[in-house]
């Protein structure tokens, strides 16, 4: 398996991904946003950061960017890309995925431990989850909050789009237990294809025990 | 050009005696320009005049001290070729102006400090202190310092970890904001301030000038009054964004050999930059103003050299390498202009339209900068007080609830969550923790930092206070398994010209080199922010310190939460009852009075080198230093880090029981131990004359101090995490 990381000016968590790529065995290169070609690749991979600083809406300018041309037509092929926070943000701009990330429903920066259950474990991203299981993954966004119009809606769900969602430590998808307003506590979606997957969570940070877990590692042993 | 007087030159910032000196040293009246670089180098943040002598007096050097200050950050030694070059600085008087920004802009420029080094940023730590909650800015500061912060550390990429907040009325008119940086870096690839070669090119990178921030260095060496509102176009606009490609080209270039120095563009922008460099060489620089990327049009001469905009960067480079380099910032898409070069003339030239505009030697802006030894006065340690009939009557149960839900002591998640503590994927301990601990990345090895500073102490007794705020420091360090190497201050105080204010400065400046010098770990780093007054009321003395240690393996990184229940918990150190200014008094019962805790810096040393043995040797589960609250407020803490529950036995009266739970007795710690362990541990104690107290042990769910009071963890952290959900709740 074979992995491309894109980075955009501003991104900032691309080494982190990487660094868990490897270490759950997916050889990954770097690729330059200005590049016009993309590398053979089994999965690309949007990183978490502030592509262009996110400076008219998040992922806006990246998914304009020369390389987002290429992932388009990496996708359009039906092989794998996966956008982690401000790369989700980047898919839902490119509309690689449906909906809109909006503010945070407290209007702040939430970087903290949540826990999430796995709707649909029969994803390339999932595969090695168990259905309905919780896992605990942090989230690190000011603009996670997922909204799509109720067609939209219905269709993820009728369509079992919806893979990820924040649930209470029991499982169960309280408003409590969603910490930034999104509908039906979404937390990641993939298309309609099941090729491209985006989440606001950052499964490279807990993939690592003395990081405080490993929950994150099942996404990208999942993707092996 | 407007033509130079006396008024204007009192305009600036100077004094009668100061401005007769630029003549003097000028030997002609100055122009308008060179009048303004004069107030830019010669105010009270750029020359630290009222400081200097003082500052001189600090130990500065150890076996790790590669760098101590003088630099943009110091830097010590991390073993196998590795460095960590850190520093902390204050934007105090802007984020009271405009918090967001003025929060922002901090963080950004320690940011710079440290990647001007050569470092890659790894770690951010704060300390922001704010007025009283009840004060009617004191919520719209918080709030704006706090995404400020946030703001620009998230998108930079760089993890916040570890800082404190707290609030006092002291504060209400002039907040701190006092930022800190760690990087690291590679011990043959720092850069230096000090350029060489002349004929070699001055070359401008980052961010374009604008008018922002204009005399904002001396607008930080004011005090405050009714108008400060109006000072609002003196605070720059920070770019987290363009801060971050700049970091990224500026490490680029780093790998080649094109750069012979290096410096960042903070207070004073391009005036002291380029003031710096040349100074610290000997040398002169010519400046062609025209060439400097502008962005607004028509920009003077005057504005050009007094503008704070952010995200600027100067160097010189080795002739030849021009290419290499903008190559580079082109690709990230940032201003790259050769602006001058160096020169044997040892002067400031700067051209403007083919015409010269400013001709000043350079030493008479640096080494000739006025220097004074101002009054002050001593503080003796003030009386003790009794206050047993105080507390006679008091309930511990509730005494223990009011600190725990006290704003100043409350969880401060609230804070913290606002800030991205992981990025980078080498946060080991995250906020809440005695210390942050960020994995050297690669590496085996890791690297401890902390802030602190007790203001209520320092005020009671500035010369204890300050010696208090290195050992927490230093306790904070030692209690995550981490060996204390070295730290960096920001020197927080009123205006100088007063003598008790000189005076506090002077105690406290004392009580750090005691500290300092009996504990082998020096200032390597740092700055000074003087006149926090505001309307002639000066802030607290506030000497906030930053401690770094190294953890030689991560494996033995040490927490404080309990690890388990039928643990013995002990206390190390003597406890002799020490009650006033603690949190229970001050903050409790309101009572001001009366000196801090004494600091004995031999106990200091022998108890925490024994705990860092304990740590090594695998002998205990968990350990937190003894700070607010006393020992009650410790285990309460380590019980809701865990959810484990404890039962502590005190005997004697309930004054007895109250001075042993809550005094802020110093040089403490709470350990856990398991019972296999104990007698060993007792051993060394024993050996090395360690004062060890037995106080009970853990067990599920129920915090306990026997016939005194039962209460479940769970409310326990109901209790502590209430007070910033309540207070930010509309």
């Amino acid at each position: 398996m074979k992995a491309s990381v894109i980075v955009f000016p501003g991104s900032n968590c691309d080494r982190d991904v990487k660094i868990s790529l490897e270490k759950f065995g997916i050889k990954t290169s770097m690729v330059w946003h200005a590049d016009t070609k993309l590398p053979k690749s089994d999965l690309v991979v949007l990183p978490g950061g502030f592509s262009y600083g996110d400076y008219l809406r998040c992922g806006s300018i990246a998914s304009k960017s020369k390389i987002m041309k290429e992932v388009m037509i990496h996708s359009k092929k039906g092989a794998l890309v996966m956008g982690i926070c401000n790369g989700f943000q980047v898919l839902v701009e490119s509309q690689l995925l449906p909906g809109v990330l909006i503010r945070n429903i407290n209007l702040k920066f939430i970087c903290k431990n949540v826990t999430v259950k796995v709707t649909n474990n029969k994803t390339n991203f999932t595969s090695k989850t168990k259905r309905n299981s919780v896992i605990e993954i942090p989230i690190a966004h000011n603009e996670g909050n997922y909204f799509a119009s109720k067609d939209i809606i219905n269709e993820l769900e009728d369509n079992n789009q919806i893979v990820l969602q924040y649930c209470d430590a029991s499982g169960n998808i309280t408003e409590q237990s969603n910490p930034n307003g999104s509908i039906k506590n979404i937390a990641g979606i993939v298309n309609k294809r099941g090729n491209v997957f985006g989440l606001m969570p950052h499964p490279e940070r807990a993939s690592d025990e003395l990081l405080g877990g490993m929950d994150g590692s099942l996404i990208f042993k999942s993707l092996k | 050009m407007q033509e130079v007087n006396h008024e204007l030159a009192i305009k600036h910032g100077l004094t009668t005696e100061e401005y007769n000196k630029i003549i003097k040293l000028m030997g002609r009246n100055p122009n308008l320009v060179e009048l303004g670089i004069f107030s830019a180098m010669w105010n009270e943040h750029c020359s630290y005049k009222s400081s200097r002598i003082w500052l001189q007096t600090l130990p500065t050097k150890n076996k790790y001290v590669i760098q101590g200050p003088g630099e943009n950050a110091g830097v010590v030694d991390f073993g196998d070729g590795d460095v960590v070059i850190f520093k902390i600085e204050s934007h105090n008087h802007p984020s009271y102006i405009e918090p967001y920004q003025g929060a922002a802009t901090g963080v950004g420029g320690i940011l710079r400090d440290v990647f001007t080094m050569g470092a890659r940023p790894v770690a951010n730590l704060n300390s922001i202190r704010f007025g009283s909650p009840n004060h009617e800015k004191t919520k719209y500061l918080l709030n704006g310092v706090v995404s400020g912060i946030g703001g620009y550390g998230n998108c930079i990429g760089v993890p916040t970890v570890g800082g404190e907040t707290e609030f006092d009325e002291c504060y209400n008119g002039n907040i701190l904001v006092n930022a800190m940086n760690i990087g690291v870096a590679k011990k043959n690839k720092v850069f230096y301030s000090i350029a060489s070669g002349v004929g070699n090119p001055v070359v401008y990178v980052g961010s374009k000038t604008g008018r922002d921030g204009i005399h904002g260095a001396t607008m930080a060496s004011a005090e405050f009054d009714e108008d400060s509102e109006s000072k609002k176009p003196t605070v720059q606009v920070g770019d987290p964004f363009t801060e971050k490609l700049l970091l990224e080209a500026c490490l680029e270039l780093m790998q080649k050999k094109s750069i012979v120095s290096i410096q960042d563009m903070g207070a004073a922008g391009l005036t002291s930059s380029s003031i710096e460099m040349a100074s610290k060489g000997d040398l002169g620089i010519k400046i062609n103003l025209n060439l400097i990327p502008c962005r607004e049009n028509n920009m003077t001469p005057y504005e050009i050299m007094l503008s704070e905009s952010q995200e600027r960067m100067l160097m010189v480079l080795k002739k030849g390498k021009e290419k290499e380099a903008r190559k580079i910032f082109e690709k990230w898409g940032l201003d790259f202009a050769i602006i001058g070069q160096l020169t044997n003339s040892k002067k400031l030239e700067l051209e403007f339209n083919k015409k010269n505009v400013c001709s000043i030697p350079i030493h008479s802006l640096g080494d000739n900068a006025p220097k004074y030894k101002r009054d002050f006065i001593t503080y003796n340690y003030p009386k003790i007080i009794n206050y047993d009939s105080d507390i006679e009557k008091l309930d511990i149960k509730n005494s223990l609830i009011k600190i725990l839900s006290h704003h100043n002591y409350s969880n401060k998640s609230w804070v913290w969550e606002q800030y991205d503590h992981m990025v980078m994927t080498d946060t080991i301990q995250k906020p809440g923790g005695d210390s942050a601990v960020i994995r050297y990345h690669g590496k085996n090895k890791g690297i401890a930092a902390t802030v602190d500073c007790v203001p209520r102490y320092c005020k009671a007794h500035p010369k204890s206070g300050a010696m208090q705020a290195v050992c927490e420091t230093w306790r904070n360090l030692i209690s995550v398994g981490a060996q204390p190497i070295a730290i960096t201050n920001c020197l927080n105080f009123g205006n100088p010209e007063k003598k008790e204010i000189m005076g506090q400065f002077v105690d406290s400046i004392n009580g750090m080199r005691e500290a300092c010098e009996t504990l082998n770990y020096p200032v390597i780093s740092g700055n000074v922010s003087l006149y926090n007054e505001t309307n002639g009321v000066a802030i607290y003395p506030t000497p906030t310190i930053g401690g770094v240690g190294l953890l030689k393996n991560i494996n033995n990184m040490m927490t404080l939460n309990f690890k388990n229940t039928e643990n013995i918990i002990a206390v190390v150190g003597e406890t002799s009852g020490h009650l006033s200014q603690s949190a229970l008094i001050y903050d409790v019962m309101g009572n001001k009075e009366g000196p801090p805790p004494q600091i004995n810096l031999k106990e200091e040393k022998k108890n925490g080198l024994f705990v860092s043995d304990l740590i090594k040797n695998k002998l205990v589960a968990a350990v937190h230093d003894v700070s607010h609250g006393g020992i009650i407020v410790t285990v309460a803490e380590m019980c809701m880090a865990s959810n484990i529950g404890a039962k502590i036995k005190v005997s004697g009266s309930n004054i007895d029981k109250i001075k042993y739970l809550f005094s802020e007795d110093q040089a403490r710690y709470l350990i856990e131990i398991s019972k296999k362990n104990l007698e060993k541990v007792k051993k060394i104690a024993n050996t090395k004359k360690i004062k060890i107290d037995i106080i009970g042990n853990t067990q599920s769910e129920i915090f306990e101090v026997e016939n005194d009071l039962k209460i479940s963890v769970k409310e326990l952290k109901t209790k502590n995490e209430s007070w910033f959900k309540n207070y930010n709740k509309d």
